[in-house]
């Protein structure tokens, strides 16, 4: 079989599935929702922690953005239910590029470990200032509008609405990745002294990286706000100790800086996760923190890295044809 | 014949250290020149300085007419003024193709040159200058898993994807197989000839340096101590001291 009708048939099969899903299992509807928004997150970290090799730990301040901004919206524009929604997630979505682009421009000088710690301290203090601020609900939350459909109309829309953001975002980057930009960020990760010595805009590429994990993780942050039904400043929109560390957790257990690891990793670790709490509740944080110290110790670079360093003449690094002479 | 770099009173300092102090001269257009010294002579500092790593004290750089002493990095290589690592500067978790593609000019549209596809006629390029510098068989190997001298091999060849006007390479053949190191220089010299690049040269093996430079520069404790044709170089007792240190 030739390997681009096997690429289309994984995607077709991917795609049938995420459609009927669904139908085939009614129950567990926002679970698999859920699923699709980590592929979200795994991705959008992926993009600046595995292709361009800046560790952020605050990607979670522009979901929270886009949660806040879209709920605001949806509270003060006094439009229909699903105009007021889509408007919402533009906003957001455009509010946490504008964000990303002020803080990438200042912030993204800071390279390696330095750059870490600074991102760290955004995702706390966004959820401070929100937890304080009385035209966002402060400590009190925020409650998106009731869905106007029939009952469980609102699960189905939602799965939906979280899959079209995952599958967007997923084409997006596959388009990005096989272009300049994608071999321009793989070079300011491998040596960014280079990258510069060479005469790349290097710090254009990172800021415009940053930019576009912003806007899909706006756009799944006001999917999210409506489908949980309730904002809390931390537990929801500035999530950082559980979303802000899984999105790192998944890109690096699917193996950073390629296109499938992060979706791999956000499959296995969503399932595992739903698992731990079905089945080990009380003792789920223990096991998940054990499968966290597994994956680092024994799959440093990922299920799919590893895949890759086992087969790598399977991905094309092969010697091929004969030496020129001398 | 016009100077397509001149130097004019570099000076450059680390604390009280005085790496480059007061060096002066000039590089002919389409020439290939040379850049000699013992260890810590300065001859890095003063690439360094040239290509913009870091600001200078005092003095005036002028790349084809034009003062690029306050320039940063990337925009004195958009010029056209680019420089190899003595320590290999290559992207290593990527292809040796990757690397390559990645090397072409940036253009002057910066936002739809960012989102480009990889055009054929980029690859083709990309593949000749491998079959040129010999490692057209290895193009899809990692280039981190290339030898030293492979990498500094494949550095150069990233080098001239870029099209630069000016070369300047630091210790191009340290590390590389010494049966390799005469295609190596006459690669050099048909990038010189063919492509009309100008080159300057740091190189510690004298036997390179002397075939292949029609002009050497000597620096010796930050200051230049002599210049001239290789073979006045070689007879020159100065010279002779500061390598060997004088009797």
């Amino acid at each position: 079989m030739n390997p681009a009708f096997m690429r289309l048939s994984l995607y077709a099969g991917v795609a049938i599935l995420a459609l009927l899903a669904p139908i085939l299992v009614p129950d567990y509807r926002t679970q698999l929702a859920f699923l699709w928004v980590m592929i979200v997150f795994a991705l959008t970290w992926d993009l600046q922690g595995g292709q361009m090799g800046y560790n952020s730990f605050g990607n979670i301040l522009f979901f929270g953005i886009g949660m806040y901004a879209c709920a605001v919206l949806q509270r003060d524009s006094g439009l229909g239910y699903f105009p007021a929604l889509f408007l919402g997630m533009g906003v957001g979505a455009l509010l946490a590029v504008a964000v990303a682009a002020l803080l990438g421009s200042g912030m993204l000088g800071l390279r390696g470990h330095y750059f870490a710690i600074g991102t760290l301290g955004l995702g706390i203090a966004a959820g401070e200032l929100a937890g304080g601020w009385e035209f966002i609900g402060a400590g009190a939350g925020m409650v998106p509008p009731l869905f106007p459909g029939a009952i469980g109309g609102r699960e189905s829309f939602f799965y939906y609405l979280c899959l079209a953001v995952a599958a967007i975002t997923f084409a997006f980057l596959r388009w990005l990745y096989a272009g300049r930009f994608g071999l321009a960020i793989n070079a300011i990760r491998d040596d960014e002294d280079k990258a510069e010595a060479m005469g790349l805009r290097t710090t254009q590429y990172k800021t415009t990286a940053w930019c576009i994990s912003a806007l899909f993780l706006a756009l799944s942050g006001a999917a999210v706000g409506n489908m949980i039904g309730f904002i809390d400043s931390r537990e929801t929109a500035f999530a950082g100790a559980t979303f802000g560390v899984w999105m790192v957790l998944m890109a690096i257990l699917g193996g950073k800086g390629t296109l499938w690891g992060p979706v791999i990793g956000a499959v296995v670790f969503h399932l595992t996760k739903e698992l731990f709490w079905t089945y080990l509740l009380g003792w789920q944080r223990v096991a998940l923190g054990l499968l966290i110290v597994i994956i680092v110790v024994f799959f440093p670079r990922g299920i799919l890295g590893w895949v890759h360093e086992r087969w790598p003449e399977r991905f094309g690094r092969r010697v091929e044809g004969s030496e020129v002479k001398q | 014949m016009t100077a397509i770099l001149s130097i004019r009173g570099v000076r450059k300092t680390f604390g009280g250290v005085v790496a480059n102090n007061g060096i002066s001269f000039d590089v002919p257009e389409g020439k290939i020149v040379g850049l000699i010294g013992p260890n810590g002579s300065g001859k890095t500092t003063l690439f360094n300085s040239i290509v913009g790593y870091h600001p200078i004290d005092a003095g005036s750089i002028r790349f084809q007419g034009r003062e690029i002493a306050s320039l940063r990095v990337p925009e004195i290589a958009r010029l056209g003024l680019l420089r190899t690592f003595q320590q290999t500067g290559i992207y290593g978790k990527m292809t040796c193709m990757q690397n390559m593609i990645i090397s072409v000019p940036q253009s002057s549209d910066r936002w739809r040159s960012m989102f480009r596809r990889v055009s054929p006629a980029e690859t083709g390029k990309a593949e000749d200058l491998l079959k040129f510098i010999g490692l057209y068989a290895k193009r899809q190997l990692q280039a981190g898993d290339l030898s030293f001298g492979q990498q500094k091999l494949l550095e150069f060849a990233m080098a001239l994807m870029n099209e630069p006007r000016m070369l300047l390479l630091d210790e191009p053949t340290a590390g590389i197989n010494p049966t390799l190191i005469n295609g190596l220089i006459s690669r050099l010299r048909r990038v010189n000839r063919e492509f009309g690049i100008t080159l300057l040269v740091i190189e510690h093996n004298m036997r390179v340096i002397m075939r292949l430079a029609e002009y050497i520069y000597c620096l010796a404790h930050g200051e230049l101590l002599a210049q001239g044709e290789p073979d006045a170089i070689q007879n020159d007792q100065r010279v002779i001291n500061a390598y060997l240190g004088a009797r």
